[in-house]
């Protein structure tokens, strides 16, 4: 018996709704089905598109019908609330975009939906992205599909979780730090983050603008090139977006592991590292060598130096682009306001939660008169010999191997409490943002029942290189295609 | 602490942040331990490195400076909190 329509991934729903085994109605009705079914456990949704989804699934029936079926005509997918959909609630995990019902669509959105895609609904997240457990959503927490008492990661928490509940097939995320790939590995999902540039940022709600990039999470990395081939590409609305040639990047699944170079950097398998996770993910190097790649040593001097400088640049940019919430052109506004001063005060203060004002304000500090050069100037520095660092590595290796995330899922409310904790969560993750590299996370093993991602970096454009690695990997390996009992 | 009250009150008043007094508390305890990490950058030696301005290493690039987008004020202000004859309301702030 063929598996279900759920459990089935987004390459294998495409080859069912091109042979006429089931609709795209059918599909997506099944697919809302589990979702009203599941999601008061998760919490992975924050609005759920029911009637426009099967409008969209019926349009897509009626092209397949008339031979005009598109890319992704009549598959389902989810959308991160950071991307703005037109004239459908867009809250970015805040309580100060409570309200707000975007005018217009993100790039992504356009380009998706164009290509035939089904969206279900918009997923939690971390409040404006900022965070690595989903725990600062205005939403409530997501729960990991794996352990409703741990987190899903962060901050595109509610995708990762929706995917790998089977609630969806596939789901876009952002990563400004990491906020694709912990997630994915936090839930036995894949997460790809594209290089800086690669994927359009129009409509996207700008966290850190040096650092932003779209991605997707979805249960195989030949879902995630499926998914990229239609989302990368120039986009005139987005001064950040590169004109730079679109590879078939499906085309990449059919290479070997053959002669491909692999770097270990030490520095990831330090002290900060839990031992059964690096267990896991030296097994998983060990058959990545056995099977045609070569493991190569390699150093990042100053990627220890990473957190602390994300910590700097990603505030200080946060700082200045969250500045546009000011209650009076959309968004929360308080209530008899005395004046404009006050006006702007208590509608931020209202609007934003706990850690958003916190890194508010850490950027504000940075880049106050007088601190400028101590620190955001510094950290651009640092920032500039990790990027060298990475540079001088990929004239020796074609990609980087090692953990995701320094620990498997964490229990919610573990590391609320202290900033710095949470923050090293993305010890291995933001030096890839820092130098605008793009990583892939795929699952490799269990740790206590709860899952663990191998990280892969590759060089600017590198994107083949590590969809060809991780497929190959997945191959040899069944981790992605485990699935939490309880969602089965 | 390596930030006193009055610095996280200078900031918020800078951020255009309204803090209530318990939250005042918190935020000056754990911004000072934000601080405190991240000043480790001040022991690296950067001497002649270039601040790095952009990811890729490559310019801004710009566009001509001409209307490209319809105009969709309406539907743009159905978002607003308080509009009039297509205007933004705010205090008054000119006696």
């Amino acid at each position: 018996m063929a598996a279900e329509l759920h459990q089935r991934t987004l390459s294998e729903l495409a080859a069912g709704l091109e042979a006429g085994d089931f609709s795209s109605v059918e599909l997506t009705e099944a697919l809302l089905a589990r979702v009203a079914d599941h999601d008061g456990e998760l919490n992975a949704f924050i609005t759920v598109t029911a009637e426009q989804a099967l409008a969209a699934a019926r349009a897509a029936d009626e092209a397949r019908a008339a031979g005009n079926a598109g890319v992704l005509g009549g598959l389902p997918l989810v959308h991160k609330d950071i991307f703005c959909t037109r004239d459908v609630l867009t809250t970015c995990g805040s309580r100060m975009l409570e309200n707000f019902v975007s005018p217009y669509n993100a790039t992504v959105v356009d380009r998706l939906a164009g290509a035939g895609a089904v969206i279900l609904g918009k997923t939690n997240m971390d409040e404006f992205a900022m965070g690595s457990s989903n725990e600062t959503s205005y939403y409530g927490p997501v729960r990991n599909p794996w352990h409703l008492e741990y987190s899903p990661g962060g901050s595109s928490g509610g995708s990762a979780a929706a995917v790998a509940a089977r609630l969806a097939p596939a789901a876009t995320g952002t990563d400004t730090g990491g906020s694709i790939r912990q997630p994915a590995a936090l839930t036995g999902t894949v997460g790809l983050k594209p290089t800086y540039g690669r994927v359009s940022r129009y409509g996207m709600i700008a966290f850190a603008s040096s650092l932003d990039q779209a991605g997707v999470i979805t249960r195989s990395s030949a879902d995630a090139a499926l998914l990229l081939g239609v989302m990368a590409g120039f986009d005139e609305r987005d001064s950040t977006s590169i004109d730079h040639p679109v590879p078939d990047y499906t085309a990449a699944l059919s290479e070997s592991l053959d002669g491909l170079r692999i770097g270990v950097v030490k520095q990831h398998f330090d002290d900060g590292l839990d031992a059964a996770t690096g267990a896991a993910v030296r097994e998983a190097l060990a058959v990545l060598e056995a099977n045609g790649a070569k493991l190569v040593d390699v150093d990042l001097p100053n990627i220890d130096l990473s957190v602390p400088t994300y910590y700097v640049v990603a505030p200080a940019e946060c700082s200045s682009n969250l500045s546009r919430f000011d209650g009076v052109r959309f968004g929360h506004r308080a209530d008899n306001p005395e004046d404009l001063f006050d006006l702007y005060c208590r509608s931020r203060g209202e609007g934003f939660g706990a850690e958003v004002k916190r890194r508010i304000m850490t950027g504000t500090y940075a880049l106050s008169a007088g601190y400028y050069d101590a620190y955001y100037l510094k950290a651009q520095q640092v920032r500039h010999l990790i990027a060298d660092d990475f540079k001088s590595a990929f004239e020796k290796v074609d990609l980087i191997a090692g953990p995701t995330s320094p620990t498997p899922a964490f229990r919610l409310g573990d590391k609320v409490d202290d900033p710095i904790t949470m923050y090293l969560n993305d010890i291995y993750t933001v030096g890839a943002n820092l130098a605008g590299l793009p990583g892939v996370s795929t699952p490799c093993g269990f740790v206590d029942g709860l899952p663990v991602g191998l990280h892969l970096v590759g060089p600017h454009w590198g994107e083949e290189v590590l969809i060809r690695c991780a497929h190959n990997y997945e191959q040899l390996t069944d981790w992605h295609r485990a699935c939490p009992e309880d969602f089965s | 602490m390596s930030l006193d009250k009055e610095q996280v009150q200078q900031i918020a008043v800078l951020a255009r942040l309204r803090l209530d007094d318990d939250e005042f508390a918190e935020t000056v305890d754990k911004l000072s331990r934000i601080v405190d990490f991240v000043d480790q950058l001040s022991q690296t030696d950067t001497t002649g490195v270039v601040p790095m301005a952009h990811p890729l290493d490559v310019a801004q690039r710009l566009r001509p400076d001409v209307v490209t987008e319809p105009d969709d004020r309406d539907h743009v202000q159905e978002n607003a909190p308080s509009t009039q004859d297509g205007l933004y309301l705010v205090p008054k702030v000119i006696e």
